[in-house]
């Protein structure tokens, strides 16, 4: 049984009072409570407040580039399915420089759990506006205001019948830590969009501008209908749901893959000798 | 006797088969045989070529001259006349092509005609042709019989005899009406099969053979074949090949099932290339080892898209931003290939480095004959570390300093307790995020600074074919081995000439056990010769050794240098 200290890593570099804390101290208490031992996890990040997430737990991390979070995870999850595989992202990592690799690991489904965590800001980069950032969200770079739509990632992943669709809220550590276990739990691909209020640079959507409008979809709500968990991702502004909004069982992509099927590659032993027939193809 | 054939066509008439056939068939027989096609950039339609040259002694690379033109439409006769040489002939069907030539040269055989009587199928018209070339030559049918037999294992015996009728009908009917063919009749060179091989799947050959569990790429030509041939051996040798949605999560998917522990790899050309840049200096930050094969074909932007250059040296040389080592080969030969792909992922394991197999069009497409390959000479290495391993060691440090330029490498998961951290931030020992300076400079010197001399030492020296103390040296690298040292064979007959070819060119090899810039220094020319526009190899060498080529030879047409072409361009100096 892991403790919440072994998951216990480095001092957090982030501005006191970031959402960020929650998330973190939600995971760790998420994979202690799942019975999960710090070797038995993989951390991908990208780049970003929360690509820095890996260095203030303890377990296996890959932090690799921008946007570039969900190749490595699956990739990873394939090369060795006995790992749990968490990518950690957030909304400028995954759903601006990441946007394609987001809508294919989805069509893919691998077993990863996709953490994002979304502030509707660029947070490292000192406050531009982001893929999820409100039309009209002013900044240095936006004197006009954002002039795009903000997208909607719930909404996009249910349409791709994304396996697993949830929203939490870094306001909310307790709930949060329920959605991230059943996240890590569901067997597909997860995707958990986090409400993280950045205290420095955004100044809209903050804790209190969060507290007000977030609830959590009623009991009896049925996530396996489609078309219904696009309506309530629909649903942003006075109110804000959070919880499963969707979850299907499509097969993953390591089910799919026959060549994993008995064990995973990295425990296949290469044999040398037995790949010298492919040698005689060739006369 | 020294034999060019070229089957010519629309895309979509069957060259490839043809050819293909052919080729297979001169191979089984004993025969030396060299292939190299020429395509346009679509599907139907345009005009191809598949050209195969065969011979009794070894040939390694492709002439200008024809000794048989198998024409499947008119284009190829109006354009590939000319090229004919005194003897040869010319394989047409006046009736498909709608035009007939009384010329002595022209042998009209009905393909259609016997195509439709005999197999009752339009489509055997390429088999009719195949056999008909058998004819003209002479050569028994029992090596094409056993081609077809493999080939339509799947459509059942019917579909086999048909094919092996229309064969036969086509042979006899060559055989009977070409009076002129006499002189190109064939002795059999014995029982004695050869392999058939091009560099493409040389390439993916050597990759399955040392161990890659993991294949990652965007289709892209001409690198595509070598995600064919792993995806063909997927299933029974248990890799994983997966199609990537750009090359940009190609590159990033190697470099995750690498850091997870398999063996990984991923291809492209040039402006796939151009994506993975970012990856590729990923790979350098966080030491992973990946192979990288990097076909290239003539830029900028998407530029001749199937056909051949050399000029993505200098990119592939300094691509990627900040400072960290890498390798490139470059293979003359698909045997080369081979064992070089092997050695990539020997050392990118040894090394913790990306390696690049650099190669091209002309090179990955062209179909050489050889003895075999010695599979004694492969390497195979584990360097990964397991649980085992690391017992009674203390704590694991991915990027530990070790005085040695090289970090142990453990898998995750499968190491026990111990956890593997890395970062492309600059990162301490355990691969966790730092700034502070010294740290910054004690991983500078142990990843690229500790390392590259030890990788230097691992590179071996250029190939000297031809005269030991020449007058006159030909320098190559890659693809143009073939034509170079065949050009040299023509010219040694009067000049102390010889060539020097690289295969392993970044980091050029020391030379205390071959002092080649000696010899070059000693030469009254040396001819640097390159399939680009600016001499990119010769940049290197000179950057790297100081040493100035006298001359320059450039082809840069897409093309690749023939013998003919090559003997003329330095007939400008010889
Ligand atoms: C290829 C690349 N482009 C740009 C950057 C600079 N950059 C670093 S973090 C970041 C935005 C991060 O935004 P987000 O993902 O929302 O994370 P946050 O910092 O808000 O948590 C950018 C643009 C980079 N590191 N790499
Ligand atoms: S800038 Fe914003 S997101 Fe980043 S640490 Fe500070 S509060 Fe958190």
């Amino acid at each position: 049984m892991p403790t919440f200290e072994a998951y216990e890593g480095q001092v957090p570099a982030w501005c006191p009072g970031c959402g960020n804390f929650q998330i973190l101290s939600s995971l760790k208490q998420a994979l202690v409570e799942l019975d999960i031992e710090p070797w038995e996890v993989l951390l991908v990040s990208g780049i970003g407040q929360s690509g820095k997430l890996p260095h203030y737990m303890k377990c296996h991390t890959f932090n690799g580039l921008h946007g570039r979070t969900l190749p490595v995870a699956t990739a990873a999850k394939l090369a060795n399915d006995a790992l749990h595989v968490i990518a950690v992202a957030g909304d400028g990592d995954c759903y601006g420089e990441g946007g394609n690799h987001f809508i294919h690991a989805i069509r893919r489904n691998p077993n990863v759990t996709l953490l994002v965590h979304d502030n509707q800001i660029y947070g490292l980069t000192k406050g531009q506006a982001s893929p999820t950032s409100d039309q009209g969200t002013r900044s240095k770079v936006q004197p006009f205001g954002s002039l795009s739509e903000p997208m909607n990632p719930l909404a996009l992943a249910i349409s791709l019948d994304c396996s697993f669709v949830a929203r939490g809220f870094a306001g909310d550590p307790r709930y949060l830590k329920e959605l991230m276990k059943a996240a890590i739990s569901h067997k597909g691909f997860a995707l958990l969009d986090i409400l993280q209020p950045c205290v420095t640079f955004n100044k809209v959507n903050t804790f209190k501008w969060y507290r007000d409008r977030v609830y959590k979809l009623e009991e009896g709500y049925d996530p396996s209908d489609r078309l219904k968990a696009f309506e309530r991702a629909l649903e942003w502004g006075e109110r804000i749901p959070n919880g499963i909004f969707f979850k299907n069982n499509r097969k993953t992509l390591e089910e799919l893959v026959p060549v994993i099927r008995e064990k995973p590659l990295v425990r296949q032993k290469f044999s040398p000798e037995e790949t010298k027939r492919e040698l005689e193809k060739f006369y | 006797m020294d034999y060019t054939l070229r089957v010519g066509g629309e895309a979509g008439q069957g060259l490839q088969t043809i050819g293909g056939a052919l080729a297979k068939v001169f191979s089984r027989n004993g025969f030396h045989v060299f292939t190299h096609q020429d395509y346009m950039s679509r599907i139907r339609g345009g005009h191809n070529f598949y050209q195969v040259r065969f011979s009794d002694r070894r040939v390694t690379a492709s002439r200008d001259v024809l000794d048989i033109l198998v024409a499947l439409d008119l284009n190829t006769i109006e354009t590939h006349r000319k090229s004919l040489g005194e003897e040869g002939i010319i394989l047409y069907d006046s009736e498909s092509i709608k035009k007939t030539f009384e010329e002595p040269e022209f042998i009209d055989v009905p393909f259609k005609k016997i195509a439709l009587d005999v197999g009752k199928n339009r489509v055997m018209v390429n088999t009719v042709a195949t056999g008909a070339v058998l004819g003209i030559l002479g050569m028994g049918l029992e090596a094409l019989e056993g081609i077809l037999k493999t080939a339509f294992k799947k459509k059942g015996d019917e579909i086999i005899e048909k094919n092996i009728a229309c064969a036969r009908a086509g042979y006899d009917y060559a055989l009977s009406s070409c009076p002129r063919c006499e002189a190109f009749r064939l002795e059999e060179t014995g029982n004695r099969k050869l392999m058939l091989i091009n560099g493409l799947q040389a390439i993916g050959l050597g990759a399955l053979m040392s161990g890659c569990k993991y294949y990652s790429a965007y289709p892209m030509t001409p690198s595509t074949g070598i995600m064919n041939f792993l995806a063909s051996k997927a299933g029974e040798h248990g890799i994983i090949v997966e199609q990537a949605e750009d090359e940009v999560a190609a590159i990033n998917m190697a470099i995750g099932a690498s850091f997870a522990g398999a063996r990984a790899m991923t291809g492209t050309s040039g402006g796939g290339f151009a994506l993975m840049v970012e990856g590729l200096s990923l790979a350098g930050m966080t030491e992973t080892p990946i192979v990288i094969a990097e076909i290239q074909r003539p830029g900028p932007a998407t530029g001749l898209p199937t056909r051949t250059e050399q000029a993505d040296l200098l990119f592939v040389l300094y691509a990627g931003h900040g400072e960290f080592p890498r390798v490139i080969f470059d293979p003359g030969t698909p045997k080369q290939a081979f064992h070089l792909t092997n050695k990539a992922f020997e050392l990118a394991e040894k090394y913790q480095v990306p390696i690049f197999i650099q190669s091209d069009q002309y090179l990955g497409d062209s179909q050489w004959t050889f003895e075999g390959f010695d599979p004694g000479r492969l390497i195979y290495n584990d360097y990964r570390l397991r649980e085992a391993d690391l017992e009674g060691s203390g704590e694991y440090k991915r990027h530990a300093l070790s005085g040695t330029g090289v970090s142990l490498l453990a898998v995750p998961g499968e190491a026990g307790k111990h956890l593997v951290v890395t970062d492309s931030d600059e990162h301490d020992e355990k691969g966790h995020i730092i700034e502070d300076s010294e740290t910054r400079i004690e991983m500078v010197r142990k990843r690229l600074l500790e390392k590259m001399p030890l990788i230097r030492k691992e590179m071996e020296a250029p190939y000297l074919y031809g005269d030991a103390s020449p007058k006159i040296v030909l320098v190559g690298h890659g693809s143009t081995y073939g034509v170079i040292r065949e050009v040299v064979d023509i010219f040694s007959k009067e000049q102390k000439i010889s060539m020097l070819h690289f295969s392993e060119i970044y980091p050029l090899p020391e030379s205390d056990r071959f002092d080649y810039l000696d010899l070059l220094e000693n030469a009254d020319l040396a001819i640097c010769i390159e399939n680009n526009a600016s001499g990119q190899f010769a940049k290197l060498f000179r950057a790297e050794t100081g040493f100035e080529f006298t001359h320059l030879i450039t082809r840069y047409d897409g093309r690749p240098f023939t013998i003919e072409s090559l003997k003329e361009d330095l007939h400008a100096y010889i």
